[in-house]
């Protein structure tokens, strides 16, 4: 029989795969091919690259200045000035190692949020609190395009919603926008965190929902929308869930598991036995 | 480090000064190798000496005790009571005069061949392997470990000395079939699942489950592969999938070392009782009915608020008191995947690796890892290079294999095909005989020179084919 597939070795200490044209079918590191029973130094270093990537997304910082210079100019920008706000780990080391401290403001945050209550009378329906989490880069690069998806649909409807300045924490997890809420008398918190990074995909972001948000409440009474990102969940479907949420939180007055997303798609409705092409239906 | 001397349960003085600790549970917390995890939960050593006391204190407590003084309390947890209910006096009597320090020698002595291990293996409490562990080495930890030796079975045999499993983990982030089947060759190619074919879901569902035990089944049989597949979503999950009729292999649950984290897990010891009995009515193994598939990890029990400040070491130990009950064919520690607020860095991996090998065996489990690490941990290929060869030396019975390191799903680095494949050959490990055979008539592997063929084997080579076209 004619074989299709290169198989014979040549001088060539790489062993290509013949099967690596699968790949175009998932983002796994399939079809490698191997140097003896090893990784091909293309591949390897490829694979040092996307760690390299995925390790400055944890490190590097938000950059604040610039987003908030970025997001102001935006037509719709909630008004008032951006708040910048820090939780109690103060550095990126202590983060990492007290998801504790990265929950609860700190007491110059605290402050800024019970001077700007005492100073304005503004009843906030929801705020946004945009915080770095293990992504900065998450942030930065998904921040405006979403916000500027969602942010125009919620305050043009019937009901709109009266949305608080936003706020930027640094080494902030996602409780603290219960801290933040809570402080700011806001009905409702949406947390923007840069989520962890996978080799494939350093700038997921993740959207995180409290309804009557205060200090102490756990992940059961928030929604989740994960993977906010152009090669992942796309800001128009991410938006569309996110005002789903939001609505049926405005009217049940909840979140949480309570609150169903009911705007998935059957998982099953693209099942197809052919798709297994391991198998011969013929 | 005080003088009011009462207080203490246990004390030791060193020259002019005592150390004194309150409980066995605090004793056994400041005698555990650091680790971020006892730092977060405030129980780990305040100084390096106060750790070393603790573990000399350590050293001299009998294991008897550990039969007397509960950790977590009887009445509250039914995983002390299975602990001390099912605790084997007989088995026991060989190391029941030692202390700690006294079964540490023991264990490393030539009194301890395999045999006898085997032999005192029921009388063996989590406790104890735990706090032997605190005071032994790396290289203690992987000399004893080796000597232990748990077989178990299924389709094939897993365990054998001389041999390391893999797990084969398809993940795709949309369950995307076509994306599963690639790389569940790309792994078969590789050589690599004879421990398992091991999908984790993106979608947690009954209905999703089905589909997945449904396709690898297919695959199982098409190629006639002596493995087992297996589905890792919820006990409860897994039971309805069997109600409906699904070619269920192994059940899958993680597991913690308290009553109260397997709450917060959603199941019981019933719960998992009601699995196994389900997953054995099907009878589908050939050679053994070893059913149960548990994953384990330092860190889960603090990280439900159900440690009882109880370090995350002995709760992880106490996690196989559960799995041993249930006879598993597999059991994981998957000790990178929890993150830096539990093992910081490569260091601290590593060092949990091998301890969770070495107390899970000494307890009579079958041992594999998970050896991993998230990017926001202090920790590359070369901590898990490290750590993979380390514990391949102990005999740990299974690694995970998956294209290229990246799990696209899970958002994590494990080892890859490639990796099980650079083990056996700087080791000489062979895969479980039954699949080693079909790899050989298959023509994917040479187990003499732990090589790979060239060629694609014809019955996949048709396969390929027909996706990429050709003829």
């Amino acid at each position: 029989m004619k074989r299709v597939f290169p198989t014979h070795p040549t001088n060539d200490p790489v062993i290509e795969n013949p099967w690596q044209r699968l790949r175009e079918f998932t983002d796994a590191r399939i079809g490698l091919g191997r140097a003896g029973v090893s990784v091909p130094t293309k591949h390897l270093l490829a694979f040092q690259l996307a760690h390299a990537q995925a390790i400055d997304a944890v490190h590097t910082p938000l950059n604040i200045d610039g987003l908030i210079e970025n997001l102001v100019s935006q037509s719709w920008c909630p008004k008032g000035q951006p708040l910048r706000l820090h939780s109690r780990a103060e550095h990126r080391d202590m983060y990492l190692q007290r998801p504790d401290y990265g929950r609860l403001l700190n007491k110059a945050s605290e402050q800024i949020l019970e001077d700007h209550a005492y100073l304005c009378d503004d009843k906030y329906d929801l705020a946004f609190v945009i915080v770095d989490g293990l992504s900065a880069l998450a942030i930065e690069e998904n921040i405006a395009p979403f916000l500027g998806e969602l942010i125009p649909a919620l305050t043009s409807g019937p009901e709109p919603w009266r949305i608080a300045p936003l706020c930027f924490v640094e080494q902030g997890r996602v409780a603290i926008g219960d801290h933040i809420g809570q402080l700011l008398n806001a009905k409702c918190v949406v947390v923007l965190v840069g989520e962890r990074p996978g080799l494939s995909s350093p700038d997921s972001m993740g959207l995180y929902l409290t309804w009557g948000p205060k200090v102490g409440k756990t992940d059961a009474y928030r929604n989740c929308i994960s993977n906010i990102r152009p090669a992942g969940l796309n800001y128009p479907e991410a938006g569309r869930k996110a005002r789903y949420l939001l609505n049926e939180a405005r009217t049940k007055q909840l979140s949480g598991v309570q609150l169903k997303d009911r705007t998935d798609e059957t998982a099953l409705e693209h099942d197809n036995d052919n798709h297994n092409f391991l198998i011969s239906k013929k | 480090m005080t003088n009011d001397k009462t207080q203490f349960r246990f004390r030791h003085t060193v020259g002019e000064r005592t150390f004194g600790f309150k409980s066995l549970a605090e004793l056994m917390a400041k005698a555990t190798p650091a680790r971020s995890g006892d730092r977060l939960a405030g129980v780990a050593a305040e100084t390096a000496e106060q750790r070393a006391i603790a573990q000399m204190t350590l050293a001299d407590v009998p294991l008897k005790l550990f039969l007397e003084e509960v950790l977590v309390p009887y009445e509250d947890d039914e995983i002390t009571r299975l602990i001390i209910d099912e605790h084997d006096k007989l088995a026991f009597a060989p190391i029941s005069h030692l202390t700690v320090g006294g079964f540490r020698d023991w264990l490393l002595s030539d009194m301890a061949p395999p045999a006898m291990l085997e032999k005192v293996r029921a009388g063996i409490t989590p406790e104890m392997a735990a706090a032997v562990s605190k005071i032994m080495r790396n290289q203690d930890l992987i000399l004893v470990g080796k000597k232990c030796h748990v077989k178990t079975a299924f389709r094939n045999t897993i365990g054998l000395p001389g041999h390391l499993s893999t797990r084969l983990q398809p993940n795709h982030p949309t369950d995307d079939l076509t994306g599963i089947a690639a790389s569940i060759l790309d792994g078969l190619m590789y050589a690599n699942g004879d421990a398992v074919i091991g999908i984790n879901p993106a979608t947690d569902n009954v209905a999703q489950a089905c589909r997945l035990m449904k396709m690898m089944d297919e695959v199982i049989q098409h190629y006639d592969i002596p493995t087992q597949s297996c589905v890792l979503t919820h006990v409860t999950n897994t039971i309805e999938c069997i109600e409906q009729g699904a070619p269920v292999d192994l059940v899958f649950q993680s597991i913690g070392g308290t009553q109260a984290t397997n709450d917060s897990f959603g199941f019981n010891l019933a719960t998992l009782a009601e699995a196994r009995d389900a997953a054995l009515s099907l009878k589908r193994g050939t050679v053994g009915d070893n059913v149960m598939y548990f994953e384990t990890g330092q860190g889960s029990a603090l990280s439900a608020n159900a440690h009882h400040n109880i370090d995350q070491q002995t709760c992880e130990a106490r996690a196989y008191a559960v799995a041993r009950k249930f006879k598993p064919l597999l059991v994981n520690t998957v000790v990178g995947f929890i993150g830096p607020e539990y093992l910081f860095d490569g260091k601290e991996i590593t060092r949990a690796g091998l301890e969770d090998h070495f107390c899970a065996k000494l307890l009579g489990l079958p041992m594999g890892c998970d050896v991993c690490y998230t990017n926001h941990a202090q920790a590359d290929q070369n901590d898990m290079d490290n750590l993979m060869t380390l514990l391949a030396v102990a005999g740990c019975t299974f690694i995970m294999g998956i294209p290229g390191s990246d799990d696209i799903m899970l958002n994590y680095q494990t080892t890859s095909f490639h990796d099980a494949m650079y083990v056996r050959q700087a080791l000489g490990l062979k895969p479980a005989p039954e699949f080693d055979q079909w790899l050989k008539h298959s023509n994917i592997f040479n187990d003499d020179q732990f090589t790979l063929n060239h060629q694609i084997p014809s019955a996949f080579e048709k396969s390929l084919k027909r996706i990429l076209g050709g003829h």
